[in-house]
C-alpha cells in the first residue's frame, strides 16, 4: 500500500515508524524541515520530500497520483484539510486522513459528512488522549482500556497484585471464582516477557495481565486480580494544555478537580472556560504548592504537561507527597518503560493512542480499530468477517482450524449485540466482529490477509 | 459652562416634545366632560411649550454635538426639569397643594416610585389621575433606554457589562445596531405589554378608565393608583393575579423579552441569570412569608395569608407599590423582609428600581470569590455569571456603586432623622423611595400617605426617588471636579 504522510512532526514520524516496518507499505514523508527528513531517513525505510504540504507540486513529487492513503499530520488543521481537499479535487485520492484538533471544526459534524470538506477520517490527538484517561480513571487499577466494537467489549491492562483473590492460583479457577461472568486473558506479561495463558498458569504478583470482558463485567474480573480500588474523586492535573483542559472539562461535573498551569494567561484562560475545576496558577513541581492543596488527599495526579521530564518529576513528587495514584504523560518509549516499573503508575503515550486510531484506517481487511499495547510492543485489533465460506479463509471455521501467526490470537467475537469468548470450538460467521491480540506486531501483514475475502 | 448650556439647548428640545404628553390628559378631560382641570393642562402645556422655546433661543448658539460625559447632565437635568413642568397641572388644578408636595407627586410619577402625597383619590378628576399614571408610564419607558442604551455607554455601575457588543452576561442584548433604534424596538414592547395588561385587568373586573391607569403603573413598577385603597378598593384575588403576573414581566429586562417574543421561544429567559434569581428569590419569599404571617395569624385562612403574601412581596419586591392590604401592620420581620428584597430584585433593564439583581449577584460572587482565595491563595478565578466572566473593572464598579447606594441611604436616613421621624418610617421611606418603591412603614405605611411630612422632609425622599432613579453614580459625578475640569 503506498502512504504518504504530510508533517514529520512528533505523530508524524511514529506514523512513518511504524507504517513502514510493515514489508508491505511504501511510506513517503513530506515536511518543511530538512534536516528533520534526513534524520528521518537515516532511520527509517521512507522516502522523504521537503516541501509545503498542501502545495499540488509538492504533493506531485511525493506520489500522490499513486497514493492509496493520505495521512495528512502537519501542526495546521488548517493546511491539512486543504492538503485533503487537494488530493481529492486533483488527484481522487481514495482514503485521505486529517489531523483536525480545534474542537471548533471537529463539533460541527456536517463539516465531515460527504460533499462537505474531503477529509475522510479525522483524527483528534488531544481528544483521543483525553478520553483514553477518562477511560482509565472511570476504573481504577487499570493500566490501560481499550474498546471494541463501540464499547460492548473492552480489553483492560491490569497489574496484579497481592491482594487480588486470584494471585497465586491457576489460571482455570476464574470460572469457579466468577461463575457467572465471561471472560478470557489474552496475555500474561511477567518481567516483560510474554507468558501464554493456558489453564494451569499460575498469577503471580506483579504479572501484567489483559483480559477482555463486555464493560460490564470489567470490574468485577479486575476485582480478582487486585483489590478493587475506590473511584477516583479527587483529581489534580499539571498543565493546562490541551490534553489538561479538555480532560478538566470532562471531568470537572463529576470529580473534584483541580488543575495547576504556569503561564499565568494560560491559567487566566482555562479557568474562564472551565466551571468547576479550582485553576492554580503555579509550578507543578512547586513542592509546597502541592502540600498547600492536599496533595495527600488526591487519587490521582496527572501530569499532562507538553515536557516529559516535567511530568515525570511532578509525578514522583506527587507520589511521595502521597498522591494515591499518578500518571505521567511520556511520549518517548524507552522513559515509557522506565518509569512504569518505578513510582509512575501509569504512563500515557499520546502517540501510541494517535497511531492506533491512525493505523486501523490504513489496515486493510476490513480492520476497523487497532490499537497499540504496552508502548507498541503488542497490538489488538479489531476486524470485521465478510464472505462466505469458500471466499474467507476463516467464514464457517471453528478456531482451531485457523492457523494464527505465533504469537497472535482471536480473543473474543462479538456477534451483534452478544460477546463470545473464544473458545477452541467456536465457529466464526460472516459479519462478525473477531477481536485479536498480537503479541508480535511483524505478523499483522498475515493477519490482515486472513481476514480478507478472496476475488 | 458651554457644555451646560449645551446640554440645556438640548433637554428645550426634549421640554417641547414634552407639551405633546399633555394632549393625553387634555383628551381624557373632554371625554369626561371636566372642564377646570383643562386649565391646569393648557397651562402646562403651554409652559413646556413656551420654556422649550424660549430655553432653545437663548441656547441655540451653544448648539454643538454631545460628548458622550455630557450624558451625565443630559440626564439629570431633563429629569429635574420635567418633573417640574409635570408638577403644574397640579399645582393649578389642586388648590391647597404646595409646590413641593406637586413636585414631590410628578417626581414620584416619573421616577415610577408611585408613593404619593394626595389623599382622595377616588374623588380626583380623572384627567389629574391619568396625569399621574401617564408620568409613570413615560418615566419607565425613559427608563428602559436609561438602562439599556445610556447607563451601559457611560458604564454606571458596572453597566458596561450590558454595552452593545460587549462579552458580558447579555449576548443578545444588541437588540439593533443603533441606539434609536434599540430604544424603539424595546419601546414598542413596552407599549404592547401594557395594552396586554389594560385588557387584562379590563376583563378581569377594572373599569376601562382603572384598567388603563392601572396598566400605566404596572408596566412603570410605578403603583399609583386610582384609589386610596389601593388595589385592596378592588379586593379581587383575579385582579391581583393580573397585576402580579404584569409586575413580574415588567420587572425583567425588556431586552429578554423581546428576543422571547421575536424568536417565539421562551429558553432565553432561563438563560437570563437574573431572570432566574429574582423568580426564586421572590418564590422562596412568598412561601416564607406566607408560612410567617399565617403563624401569626394575621388572616384567618391560610388562603389570605398566601394570597396578601404573594401580592405584597412580588408588589414591593419588583418595586411596583401597590397595596392589596395594609401589610404595615403585620410583624415587621415580613415588610422589612420585602423592603430588603426591593433592594436586589429588579433586573437590569427593567422599569423596577434598587442595586438590580446582577449587581447583587457580582457583589455575592465576588465575596465567594475573597474566601475561595484565602483558602487557595495560587487559585485563578475569574468571576462568572451563568458561565460568562465579568471582568474585574465591572466588579469594581458594581462595589463603587453599591457602596455609594448605601452611603446615600445611610446619609438621607439621618436628614430624616434630624428632621425628627422616627426611625423605622424614616428608615423605611428612604429604603421605599430610593428603590422607587414607594409606601414605607410607619407615618409613611401602605396605609397612609407622604403628605404627612414637612416640606423638608419631603424634599428629602425627593432626593431618594430621583437618585435612586438615575443611579445615583450620574449625579455624584456631577459634583467631581474632574468632571468640569476642561
Amino acid at each position: 500500500m503506498k502512504i504518504l504522510i504530510l508533517g514529520a512532526g512528533q505523530v508524524g514520524r511514529t506514523a512513518a515508524y511504524h507504517l513502514s516496518r510493515e514489508p508491505a507499505n511504501e511510506v513517503t514523508v513530506v515536511d518543511t524541515n530538512e534536516d528533520i527528513l534526513r534524520d528521518l531517513q537515516d532511520r527509517l525505510d521512507v522516502r522523504a520530500v521537503a516541501g509545503h504540504a498542501s502545495y499540488p507540486a509538492v504533493l506531485e513529487a511525493a506520489g500522490i497520483a499513486d497514493t492509496d492513503v493520505l495521512v495528512a499530520l502537519t501542526n495546521s488543521d488548517e493546511v491539512n484539510i486543504v492538503a485533503c481537499e487537494i488530493a481529492h479535487a486533483l488527484y481522487r485520492t481514495q482514503t485521505k486522513i486529517a489531523r483536525v484538533r480545534a474542537p471548533e471544526y471537529t463539533t460541527r459534524a456536517q463539516l465531515f459528512t460527504d460533499g462537505a470538506l474531503a477529509v475522510d477520517v479525522w483524527i483528534s490527538p488531544e481528544q483521543l488522549v483525553t478520553e483514553y484517561i477518562a477511560r482509565l480513571l472511570s476504573y481504577p487499577g487499570a493500566l490501560q482500556v481499550v474498546d471494541f466494537a463501540d464499547g460492548r467489549v473492552q480489553l483492560v491492562g491490569v497489574r496484579a497484585r497481592r491482594d487480588g483473590p486470584l494471585v497465586g492460583r491457576e489460571l482455570r479457577t476464574l470460572r469457579e471464582h466468577l461463575p457467572d461472568t465471561d471472560t478470557r486473558v489474552a496475555a500474561i506479561y511477567r518481567n516483560d516477557r510474554m507468558v501464554r495463558p493456558a489453564g494451569d498458569t499460575v498469577i503471580e504478583e506483579n504479572d501484567e495481565i489483559f483480559f477482555v470482558a463486555a464493560s460490564d463485567d470489567l470490574r468485577r474480573v479486575m476485582a480478582e486480580l487486585r483489590r478493587s480500588e475506590d473511584p477516583v474523586r479527587r483529581l489534580v492535573i499539571a498543565g493546562g494544555g490541551n490534553i489538561g483542559f479538555r480532560l478538566a472539562r470532562t471531568l470537572e461535573k463529576s470529580n473534584q478537580v483541580k488543575l495547576i498551569e504556569r503561564d499565568p494567561r494560560r491559567a487566566r484562560r482555562i479557568s474562564e472556560l472551565l466551571e468547576n475545576t479550582i485553576v492554580l496558577n503555579g509550578d507543578a513541581a512547586d513542592e509546597e504548592l502541592l502540600v498547600e492543596e492536599n496533595i495527600d488527599s488526591a487519587d490521582v495526579f496527572a501530569a499532562l504537561t507538553n515536557s516529559e521530564e516535567a511530568n515525570v518529576l511532578s509525578a514522583m513528587l506527587a507520589k511521595r507527597l502521597g498522591a494515591k495514584r499518578v500518571m505521567a504523560l511520556i511520549n518517548r518509549p524507552s522513559y515509557g518503560e522506565l518509569m512504569e516499573q518505578q513510582s509512575i503508575d501509569i504512563v500515557i503515550s499520546p502517540q501510541t493512542i494517535t497511531i492506533g486510531s491512525l493505523l486501523a484506517h490504513v489496515r486493510r481487511g476490513d480492520v476497523v480499530r487497532v490499537h497499540s499495547l504496552r508502548r507498541g510492543t503488542a497490538e489488538a485489533l479489531e476486524a470485521v468477517v465478510h464472505g462466505t465460506q469458500d471466499r474467507s479463509q476463516v467464514v464457517g471455521r471453528r478456531l482451531e482450524q485457523i492457523t494464527l501467526p505465533s504469537g497472535a490470537s482471536i480473543i473474543a467475537i462479538v456477534r451483534g449485540e452478544n460477546v463470545i469468548m473464544a473458545h477452541h470450538d467456536t465457529k466464526i460467521e460472516t459479519e462478525d466482529h473477531v477481536i485479536v491480540f498480537l503479541s508480535d506486531r511483524r505478523h499483522i501483514d498475515a493477519i490482515e490477509r486472513l481476514f480478507q475475502t478472496e476475488a | 459652562m458651554r457644555s451646560l448650556l449645551g446640554v440645556l439647548n438640548i433637554c428645550s428640545s426634549l421640554l417641547t416634545w414634552f407639551a405633546l404628553y399633555f394632549i393625553l390628559p387634555i383628551v381624557t378631560a373632554l371625554i369626561y366632560g371636566e372642564v377646570a382641570p383643562l386649565r391646569g393642562f393648557v397651562v402646562g402645556a403651554g409652559i413646556a411649550v413656551l420654556g422649550g422655546m424660549l430655553v432653545r433661543l437663548a441656547t441655540r448658539r451653544y448648539r454643538y454635538d454631545l460628548k458622550s460625559r455630557d450624558a451625565y447632565l443630559l440626564v439629570t437635568l431633563s429629569c429635574l426639569l420635567l418633573a417640574a413642568v409635570a408638577a403644574v397641572p397640579l399645582l393649578i388644578d389642586l388648590p391647597g397643594l404646595s409646590f413641593t408636595k406637586a413636585y414631590f407627586e410628578a417626581m414620584s410619577g416619573l421616577s415610577t416610585t408611585g408613593a404619593t402625597v394626595l389623599s382622595g383619590l377616588d374623588a380626583l378628576p380623572h384627567s389629574i389621575n391619568l396625569w399621574r399614571h401617564a408620568l409613570s408610564w413615560l418615566g419607565g419607558m425613559g427608563i428602559i433606554v436609561l438602562a439599556v442604551a445610556i447607563l451601559p455607554l457611560l458604564g454606571v455601575g458596572g453597566m458596561q457589562l450590558y454595552r452593545a457588543g460587549a462579552p458580558g452576561t447579555v449576548k443578545d442584548a444588541k437588540l439593533a445596531p443603533r441606539i434609536t433604534e434599540t430604544a424603539r424596538t424595546l419601546w414598542f414592547v413596552y407599549a404592547g405589554m401594557t395594552v396586554a395588561c389594560a385588557l387584562a385587568l379590563w376583563a378581569a373586573g377594572m373599569s376601562l378608565f382603572d384598567a388603563i391607569c392601572h396598566a400605566f403603573s404596572t408596566m412603570a413598577l410605578g403603583g399609583f393608583s386610582t384609589h386610596d385603597a389601593s388595589i385592596g378598593y378592588f379586593d379581587s384575588p383575579m385582579i391581583e393575579f393580573v397585576l402580579m403576573i404584569f409586575m413580574l414581566i415588567a420587572a425583567m429586562n425588556f431586552a429578554t423579552h423581546f428576543i422571547a417574543l421575536r424568536k417565539g421561544n421562551f429558553a432565553v429567559y432561563r438563560r437570563d441569570p437574573e431572570a432566574r434569581y429574582m423568580l426564586l428569590l421572590i418564590l422562596a419569599s412568598v412561601v416564607g412569608i406566607a408560612v410567617f404571617i399565617n403563624l401569626n395569624a394575621v388572616y384567618a385562612t391560610p388562603f389570605r395569608s398566601l394570597r396578601f403574601a404573594a401580592f405584597s412581596v412580588i408588589s414591593v419586591a419588583t418595586t411596583s407599590g401597590f397595596v392589596a392590604t395594609d401589610y404595615g401592620s403585620w410583624p415587621v420581620f415580613a415588610p422589612m423582609w420585602m423592603l430588603f428584597l426591593s433592594c436586589l430584585c429588579a433586573n437590569t433593564g427593567s422599569t423596577g428600581g434598587g442595586i438590580k439583581m446582577f449587581r447583587s449577584l457580582i457583589l455575592m460572587k465576588q465575596s465567594l470569590r475573597e474566601m475561595f482565595t484565602l483558602v487557595h491563595p495560587q487559585a485563578v478565578a475569574p468571576l462568572k455569571i451563568s458561565g460568562q466572566v465579568v471582568p474585574n473593572g465591572v466588579v469594581y464598579s458594581v462595589l463603587a456603586f453599591i457602596f455609594l447606594y448605601f452611603i446615600t441611604i445611610v446619609v438621607l436616613v439621618f436628614a430624616l432623622l434630624i428632621s425628627g421621624l422616627d426611625f423605622i418610617s424614616a428608615f423605611s421611606a428612604i429604603v421605599a423611595c430610593i428603590n422607587n418603591v414607594g409606601p414605607g412603614l410607619n407615618v409613611v405605611g401602605p396605609g397612609n400617605t407622604y403628605g404627612a411630612l414637612s416640606d423638608f422632609q419631603n424634599w428629602t425622599c425627593i432626593a431618594a426617588m430621583f437618585l435612586g432613579r438615575i443611579e445615583i453614580i450620574t449625579f455624584a459625578v456631577l459634583f467631581t471636579p474632574t468632571f468640569w475640569r476642561k
